[in-house]
């Protein structure tokens, strides 16, 4: 077959368009508003022989950027060690082991083989692969994100890869498993039905492209556009400077014991590869913020797709990016170790990690630390007024960091995530609360010549019945870092106010089961982004005008920018240059 | 019979289409005058189509006028100052928005709120999520902070509390208020435009309103100025993005409904132009030089949304039609990326610098270049150039730039520049309708602007589309849409409870109410109209969900069975799923009149005059499918209805041209469209 460039640009685009369709059908069939509204979902095509990406979805979760590979990597691998039945035309696997290449057990992935026609009769071709988030998988808390548990089984069933459908069949005895063991079940049979219809519409399109392409034809333009992708990667890794970059991050704590999570990294470019090593990074954790292999990974391959976000999406883009497995450390958690924390919150810290490390190297391209949490607050409880119970989830943005263009994006979304969150005027119609604010978080945004951009906070009542109240956040004990010589964005705060007294949670972010009455009171606040660069470059206009905002406060001007406001808020010049004169002669 | 004369002011022209009292037709098509020339604004463009149509505004008793003076005024910020008084505790509220980013990847990127933080007000009130008072209304709070927002130089003014769709009672008394205070009309309540839960997008949507009430208010009143010291007796009609009209004196006050009224415009033409050849489903296609919108029409209704948005975090949540547009267009840049694969946009080079062919400074290929390169464009007709570029210099460029550090041929590199167009579009068309529970192929594409004929022939292929529709007019379908199109209010009220909760009662009486609001105000507004039509309908849910589902109402007494049934039709519809178990929630109760206004034939544009011509005009090298083809150029209006034209060919009219793919055969039809069996 030609193989000639444009051909493989409308191969690419085709590829691109069958996983954008999936996660199209998947969303819209959806029940569950986790997957149907915040698109906590991904949908790909994977090589029949050692599961690398062929192609994946625009619309999906970022972090699942790559994480399935590892997935349909395992499953190849069980079935050739015969540990799991061989694949036939219509059979649907469901696995969501977190250390099969996965997340956490809410992210369950089903897996299709896809056959075609050979001389020797149907030979497997490719997988489809879909990962959506449920809202329930059993385990201790509703949600299955506890912030106390010491094993997985805590957290939930755990599924090894089996035949959820055979032969196109459905099979009622797994799902009545299943259903037997999670929360809400009789809501998940649409879920179920509407990922497995998610992998019938690739299947149908990808058929298409193989007939007007031929399956030859069409493996060989795959084999090639992922060299192409990877030639993509080794030219952007090409702009880094040679050299050796660190930088540390810093999970709060694992939930259960108080002491702070290091990842240390070093990014090495040598040639046209990027070395990602982890050496140094704290052991293992009691609690669930552990990252599995596969979410590590994948957690790499979203910051850089975040840095350069036009490398198509495929194996071929993750092939110049040697990232050393991590044994002994927590980002690489084996069984039984919790790791309900990995995909909300540690993929951000090393996300984190990673900008920190490129930021000294391309620090036109990076930006400063983001809030980088989920900010999620669950509240359970009884309302008496509707006769029934509710589980409440708040979920926040943060500020972004500071670049060398603009100033860092307010109450952004988690850089793994892009969902929105719910109004307020929704959360008080659905639930027993009053907010008393939720506005911008003053003073948050770390000082910089562009500064970091605004948390949020709120502040929310119980008004009906007794709940209790969960956290799932990080940068509590230390804000996102600024860069450049921009200062650190403000830590995430949680105060609960209840009968009469504050409480702060011991860990800072993370808390579980805090009982509350009506008239009780949770206040969050989440973390600024950091600042970018000195303050004291930042043109004084631009300090007035935040001060002017209420952004910062006058004094705020003069101590962190070295801008002195007269009385009507205009920069006085003198007293300014005075100000950031005074640190230059020190220096 | 009266003169009658729809005038669309697009980016590049201003577009106008009349009917005379005798029933003939004229057009005209003049550079837009933009509203950042010195002195001039979009109201001199209008005139001058008028005239060079060889009418007066005398001579016309109405004119149906869509114009953009409001979404540029969003898109490039030109607002007016605006102050907002809202609930204590939540006057960031427009800045937080709802924790998104620009793009899912690149951390880079920000947003400013059209009312910047200092012109935020609180005052202490507060309803709860059931519209009872928690915070009784501070009177003397949103009195001082009238007055100050007043000497901080703001010329509107929003008031939007949280929960005010439940009740608005503080919001009413607040607005009385402040009323009194406010120098002018300029007063915006958030429940008043809508009365829909979701303080960021209601909030949005009247800040949208009051930022641009005042420079429409001021461009209308012109406008109108003018016609009437030019003997123009009446009140014109503007176009609104629901694809109804507002009479001129009326439209400030709902501004922001003016926002995307252009898209709007072509979509009800298209519509119009469906009824009047018997057809039902379409995808629209008006493929411009930076985008392609993109809208569909089903059961010969152009799908309607309340949920669009006009840029980044400006959500406007009215009903309008639900256009969407896609980043491709004419001026879409073909480059090389690092690993040498060809990729089309999403840089475009817009209309400055433009294509290279337009001679205005472009030096990168285009897809129009590409069109040009391989004879689909004539260099002889293309319209809005500055300089005259060869079509040697494109050449040039696309051998230099693609050919051959790819290994092809100019031409081969200019179809494969046409074909990754093509099929970006194709997906994101496939998308638009798939996301909305359709299959492309149940529509015909219905192909026009300036490009859209050029690609729909290639873009039906890709999208497995049997049939192209390209109208009579498709450089003019703009101002017929302005002609075609009836006047409209709209009412909503949000239930937001169990279907089973609701009294059937209780939801006769808010349609009736809202009837009665919808009517009093087409009277009131006093446009001429032959009949009205009410239509209901509900916007529904499953209990946990967020998707709105709207389903019509045809009676105006619903059962709430009827309502459940519809509503489970219409889900299952769009999601093939059905759950039984869940109860449904009604959300929205919706009821828009439609003022009929007197139809206009399509039959009108043909010209029988220029049926004895020879049509055949003459033949071009086209190049497709890999091979140069010698390909009959036609000319489109001298084509009567019954004549057959195969592919390879040309159509070429005043306002576009056509490309029939070899295969492809062409039939007019008789009310002068294009039918192309693709």
């Amino acid at each position: 077959m030609k193989t000639d460039p444009l051909t493989l640009a409308v191969i690419q685009a085709s590829l691109s368009q069958v996983c954008n369709e999936m996660d199209v059908a998947f969303a819209r069939a959806a029940f569950s508003p986790v997957i149907a509204e915040a698109e906590d979902r991904a949908d790909g095509i994977y090589d029949a022989v050692d599961g690398s990406l062929v192609a994946q979805g625009e619309l999906g979760l970022p972090v699942f950027v790559g994480v399935m590979q590892h997935s349909a990597g395992h499953i190849i691998r069980l079935i050739r060690e015969g540990a799991v039945a061989a694949p036939e035309d219509g059979d649907i696997y469901v696995v969501n082991d977190p250390y099969l290449g996965g997340t956490h057990l809410m992210d369950v992935r089903f897996a299709k083989p896809v056959f075609v026609d050979g001389p020797r009769g149907k030979q497997l071709y490719c997988w489809l692969q879909n990962t959506g988030h449920w809202p329930d998988v059993g385990g201790m808390v509703p949600g299955g994100f506890s912030a106390h548990a010491t094993e997985v089984e805590q957290e939930g069933l755990r599924l090894p890869p089996v035949k959820l459908f055979k032969r196109g069949e459905l099979d009622r005895e797994i799902l009545s498993i299943i259903q037997s063991n999670i929360r809400i079940a009789e809501q998940q049979i649409g879920d179920i039905k509407a990922q497995a219809a998610a992998l019938l519409v690739g299947e149908t399109r990808l058929r298409e492209l193989i007939a007007r392409y031929g399956a030859n034809g069409l493996r060989d333009a795959i084999a090639l556009i992922r060299e192409r992708s990877a030639e993509r990667m080794r030219a952007e890794i090409r702009r880094i400077p040679e050299g050796t970059y660190r930088a540390e991050a810093f999970v709060d704590s694992d939930g259960v014991v108080d002491a702070p999570l290091r990842i240390a990294l070093a990014v090495t470019r040598a040639g046209n590869a990027l070395t990602f090593g982890f050496d140094g990074s704290s052991p293992p954790c009691a609690g669930p913020m552990n990252s599995v292999w596969a979410t590590t990974c994948s957690a790499v391959y979203l910051a850089m797709r975040h840095v350069f976000p036009d490398v198509p999406l495929n194996a071929g883009a993750f092939a110049p990016l040697d990232i050393r497995r991590p044994e002994g450390t927590f980002l690489d958690a084996r069984y039984p170790r919790p790791v309900s924390g990995c995909a909300a919150e540690v993929s951000q810290r090393i996300a984190e990690a990673v900008f920190l490390c490129l930021v000294q190297a391309v620090p036109d391209l990076v930006w400063a630390a983001p809030a980088g949490t989920s900010g999620n607050f669950a509240l359970g409880g009884f309302d008496p007024a509707r006769g029934a119970g509710y589980v409440m989830y708040q979920i926040t943005g943060g500020g972004y960091g500071g670049t060398a263009a603009v100033d860092g994006l307010t109450n952004g979304c988690s850089t793994i995530g892009i969902s929105k969150t719910p109004p307020v005027e929704v959360m008080e119609q659905a639930f027993p609360v009053l907010f008393r604010r939720f506005c911008l978080r003053e003073g948050s945004g770390g000082a910089g010549a562009t500064r970091g951009g605004f948390g949020v906070e709120y502040e929310v009542e119980i008004l009906r019945g007794e709940a209790r109240a969960s956290f799932v956040m990080d940068h509590g004990r230390f804000g996102p870092p600024g860069v450049l010589g921009g200062a650190d964005g403000a830590p995430n705060v949680v105060r609960v106010h209840r009968g009469g007294e504050t409480f702060i949670p011991k860990h800072l972010s993370k808390d579980q089961g805090i009982p509350l009455s009506p008239g009780d009171r949770v206040e969050v606040l989440t973390p600024g982004g950091g600042g970018y660069g000195d303050p004291f470059a930042r043109d004084p206009a631009l300090v007035a005008r935040d001060v002017g905002r209420g952004y910062y406060t006058a004094d705020d001007a003069a101590r962190l920018w070295g801008v002195a406001l007269d009385v009507s808020g205009a920069v006085d010049a003198a007293a300014t240059g005075t100000l950031r004169g005074v640190r230059r002669a020190a220096e | 019979m009266r003169c009658v004369a729809g005038i669309d002011v697009g980016g590049t022209f201003t577009d106008l289409l009349m009917q005379d009292a005798d029933g003939t037709v004229r057009l005209a098509k003049v550079p837009t005058t933009s509203m950042n020339q010195e002195g001039a604004n979009q109201a001199d463009g209008v005139l001058a189509a008028i005239e060079a149509a060889g009418s007066s505004p005398a001579e016309l008793d109405l004119i149906i006028h869509g114009t953009t003076a409001t979404t540029n005024a969003v898109l490039e910020r030109k607002l007016a100052r605006v102050g907002l008084i809202t609930t204590a505790g939540f006057r960031d509220i427009l800045e937080l928005g709802r924790r998104t980013r620009p793009r899912a990847y690149s951390l880079f990127g920000s947003f400013e709120p059209l009312i910047p933080r200092e012109l935020r007000r609180e005052v202490p009130e507060r309803m709860d999520a059931r519209g009872a008072v928690v915070v009784p209304l501070d009177e003397e709070a949103v009195a001082a902070a009238a007055r100050a927002l007043l000497a901080d130089g703001c010329e509107s003014l929003v008031v939007h509390f949280l929960h005010a769709y439940a009740n608005p009672a503080h919001e009413r008394r607040a607005g009385e208020i402040a009323r009194a205070i406010w120098p002018n009309a300029y007063v915006t309540l958030g429940h008043e435009l809508l009365s829909e839960f979701r303080e960021y997008e209601r909030g949005t949507t009247a800040s949208v309103n009051a930022a641009v009430q005042p420079i429409l208010d001021r461009y209308v009143a012109r406008l109108q100025g003018e016609l009437t010291a030019r003997g123009h007796r009446r009140d014109l009609l503007v176009m609104n993005g629901n694809g109804g009209t507002v009479p001129a004196r009326a439209v400030a006050r709902e501004a922001a409904k003016t926002v995307m009224s252009g898209p709007a415009s072509g979509v009800m033409a298209a519509a119009a132009t469906l009824a009047q050849t018997g057809l039902a489903n379409a995808i629209t296609c008006d493929m411009g030089g930076t985008s392609t919108d993109v809208a569909l029409i089903a059961g010969g209704v152009p799908e309607v949304s309340a949920e669009l948005s006009i840029a980044y975090g400006l959500p406007i949540h009215l009903p309008m039609v639900d256009v969407r547009t896609v980043g491709a267009g004419g001026g879409s840049v073909a480059w090389l990326d690092a690993a040498g694969m060809l990729r089309v946009g999403p840089e475009s080079a817009g209309s400055e610098p433009g294509p290279i062919c337009t001679g205005r400074g472009g030096t990168r290929p285009t897809v129009t270049d590409a069109n040009l390169v391989l004879g689909r464009l004539d260099p002889a007709r293309l319209m809005g150039t500055r300089d005259a570029v060869t079509v040697e210099r494109v050449r040039d460029a696309f051998f230099r730039s693609l050919g051959e550090p790819l290994g092809m041929s100019v031409e081969e590199a200019a179809e494969a520049v046409l074909r990754l167009a093509n099929l970006h579009m194709s997906g994101a068309i496939r998308m638009v309708s798939l996301s909305r529970g359709h299959d492309p192929r149940d529509f015909c594409l219905f192909a026009f602007g300036g490009a859209g004929p050029l690609h729909a022939v290639a873009l039906a292929r890709e999208l497995g589309i049997p049939e192209v529709l390209v109208p009579m007019r498709p450089g003019l379908t703009n101002a017929l849409g302005c002609l075609v199109a009836d006047l409209r209010a709209d009412v909503v009220n949000t239930v937001n409870r169990g279907l089973d909760d609701v009294e059937e009662g209780a939801i006769a009486a808010i349609l009736a109410e809202q009837r009665e609001r919808a009517l009093a105000r087409m009277r009131d507004e006093g446009g001429e109209v032959v009949g009205t039509e009410v239509l209901h309908s509900a916007d529904m849910q499953f209990r946990g969900q967020t998707h709105l589902i709207r389903v019509a109402l045809p009676d105006p007494r619903p059962t709430r069975g009827a309502i459940q049934a519809a509503f489970e039709a219409a889900y299952f519809a769009r999601f093939q799923v059905r759950l039984p178990e869940i109860r449904a929630v009604l959300v929205n109760l919706n009821t828009s009149v439609i003022g009929r206004r007197r139809p206009f034939s399509l039959a009108a544009l043909l010209d029988a005059a220029e049926w004895g011509k020879d049509a055949r005009v003459g033949s071009r090298r086209l190049y497709a499918d890999g091979a140069w083809h010698d390909a009959a150029v036609w000319q489109r209006e001298r084509l009567a209805p019954g004549m057959r034209v195969k592919g390879p060919a040309i159509l070429q009219q005043a306002d576009a041209t056509t490309v029939l793919e070899p295969g492809s055969v062409a039939t007019v039809d008789a009310i002068g469209n294009l039918r192309i069996a693709a």
